[in-house]
């Protein structure tokens, strides 16, 4: 997803003149492209990440269009009230590229994990969040952050992740979801970087004779009210599925969709992050294993559900 | 490129500025008593500063408030509202009846500066640490869209206990803004103590030029001198400039002059009247 970032990035900024692009000292040689090109819009900002998002604010209440960027948790957290108060109160069309979402950086230890900033973003008025599931939804909800006038997060896994997609989404919209797959028992909406594990539980729930449907939920504000409806109407089991804790995530934004709506459906299922910090070593792989977010474990879970 | 067109360096009328000042502290005082709202020696400290920004200092056109080459101004010790406020509508940004709205239900002019609600605020204010950020990257826009414009950011001494501005000082003397100038607003209290007895400043000048900006120490209730450092912006030296501005809190009544009580208090009418008597209004 990294790449595709730094490419499309790349390209954005050829095209648009008031693209710009802050780095909170990471991606060593990944922006060499984008710096080669326009050094004049290319900042590294320092392990500095509060002033970098008030500069990006800055930026963009004077007609830019910035891009700030480092790792998920300083890009958030790290700096959440100038999200809150410079980007979002200002309604400052920044745009927020973090890398490393969940447990993508799982052997770094809890201070490089993201599993929170789902919630804390979701909850600030006008911002708008994205969890793309490969590097063509990366592509696209960059595209489509820079083509609307408003804050924007964009939560990325690292590098390196399956690539879903055959090309080029031509249609990416913000709040649409994209069905992968389609089916007619059970549907897995997935957001962000677990959509090859999502796609590998449908495959094993195939195997025993389960059709399930695959949805690329990527935008969890706004919610895709309409891909809602129809799953909560047609299916017998729907999952929520992502790397992030099943506090105020996609998962919780579901939930609240349904009181709110006194939405009628039958089994409901959260897969996400417990609420505990992940401290023992190991990689990705390793960790949701650890915490049953495989494709096989979501497959055990639903079959059981089902049984 | 486009240049802005600056008034010429005029020598500042010291006399009129001062008569500006009196009648701004006068305004500043009417609305904390009608609102009895708090930080009305916050908002009479930086008064001296506010008059040499907005009656010389200043590219602005009131009319053209969105006039992408004007000097953008950021009260970044939002607390000090009153005098924003009293100043845009003084300058004629909005109706100076509307004062009379200050702190009232559903008005626009709340405790704090409000994001995209009043013309001539420049960005909501309140938390501290955020203007000089937003002003650095105010003035990278000015400089990648050719407009040199120039960015005052005005911080209290207690926002200089925010990380935040010492990153954003940093920043701005790496990227060498130059157009950028930071006046502190140095009355040696913060809201509830001495300043320098609750996170070392000491020596404060010191400590913006040891981040590489060009720091001098200024009489911050000299409006002549404020207005002529000011004025000065950018000043040659390549970096950006910082301006310590020793004032005194509550500065122009005696009976509020450096008493921190008044961060919070509110006068009554007849304390309204007394500080009239003393700033020589009627």
């Amino acid at each position: 997803m990294r790449n595709a970032f730094a490419d499309e990035l790349t390209k954005l900024g050829n095209e648009d003149s008031r693209v710009v692009m802050l780095s909170g000292d990471i991606g060593n040689r990944l922006f060499d492209k984008f710096k080669d090109k326009h050094p004049s819009r290319f900042f590294n900002c320092g392990v500095a990440e509060a002033n970098m998002m008030g500069v990006a604010a800055g930026m963009a209440m004077n007609g830019l269009r910035p891009v700030a960027y480092t790792i998920t948790p300083f890009v958030t957290t790290r700096c959440l009230e100038q999200i809150r108060t410079d980007v979002c109160y200002h309604e400052a069309p920044v745009t927020i590229v973090a890398v490393g979402a969940g447990l993508a950086y799982s052997g770094l230890g809890p201070t490089h994990h993201a599993c929170e900033d789902i919630s804390f973003l979701r909850s600030i008025p006008n911002m708008v969040v994205i969890c793309p599931g490969d590097a063509f939804e990366v592509r696209g909800a960059l595209r489509a952050a820079m083509q609307q006038d408003r804050p924007v997060y964009i939560r990325m896994g690292k590098k390196g992740e399956p690539v879903v997609h055959k090309g080029p989404i031509a249609d990416f919209k913000i709040g649409k979801a994209i069905t992968i797959e389609e089916g007619s028992d059970v549907c897995l909406l997935s957001t962000g970087n677990m959509l090859p594990e999502v796609i590998e539980a449908a495959h094993k729930l195939k195997e025993k004779g389960i059709s399930a449907e695959v949805v690329s939920f990527h935008t969890v504000k706004p919610l895709d009210e309409d891909k809602l409806k129809q799953a909560f109407s047609r299916f017998k089991l729907v999952a929520t599925i992502e790397e992030h804790s099943l506090i105020g995530g996609f998962g919780s934004a579901v939930s609240e969709w349904l009181a709110d709506t006194e939405t009628k459906h039958q089994k409901f299922l959260r897969f996400g992050t417990p609420d505990a910090f992940f401290k023992k070593s190991g990689e990705q792989e390793y960790a949701r294993e650890v915490l049953g977010l495989t494709g096989h474990q979501i497959a055990d879970k639903i079959i059981h559900a089902l049984s | 490129m486009n240049v802005a067109v600056r008034s010429t360096a005029a020598k500042p009328d010291v006399a009129a500025l001062k008569a500006q000042a009196a009648r701004l502290r006068g305004k500043i005082i009417e609305m904390s008593h009608k609102a009895q709202a708090a930080h009305l020696a916050s908002s009479l400290s930086c008064a001296d500063a506010m008059t040499a920004a907005y009656w010389h200092v200043l590219n602005i056109d009131p009319k053209n408030p969105t006039d992408p080459l004007r000097d953008r101004f950021i009260l970044s010790k939002g607390h000090a509202a009153a005098a924003l406020f009293a100043t845009l509508a003084m300058k004629g940004y909005f109706p100076i009846e509307e004062l009379d709205t200050y702190c009232q239900d559903g008005g626009r002019l709340a405790e704090h500066p409000p994001a995209n609600l009043l013309p001539g605020v420049e960005a909501a204010t309140g938390s501290l640490g955020h203007g000089l950020p937003l002003g650095c990257g105010m003035a990278l826009a000015g400089r990648i869209k050719g407009e040199s414009f120039r960015v005052f950011a005005l911080l209290s001494d207690g926002e200089n206990n925010e990380g935040s501005v010492w990153e954003a000082a940093m920043f701005a003397a790496a990227q060498k803004l130059e157009n950028v100038c930071v006046v502190v607003d140095y009355n040696k209290w913060q809201a509830t103590a001495r300043s320098n007895e609750t996170l070392m400043l000491a020596p404060l000048r010191d400590k913006w030029a040891a981040f590489g900006w060009d720091a001098h120490e200024i009489d911050g209730h000299d409006v002549g001198a404020l207005a002529e450092a000011m004025q000065n912006i950018p000043n040659g030296s390549g970096k950006p400039v910082a301006l310590i501005a020793h004032t005194v809190k509550g500065k122009g009544v005696s009976f509020m002059e450096d008493d921190n009580n008044w961060h919070y208090r509110a006068p009554t009418a007849e304390e309204v009247v007394k500080s009239f008597k003393e700033l020589g209004l009627s």
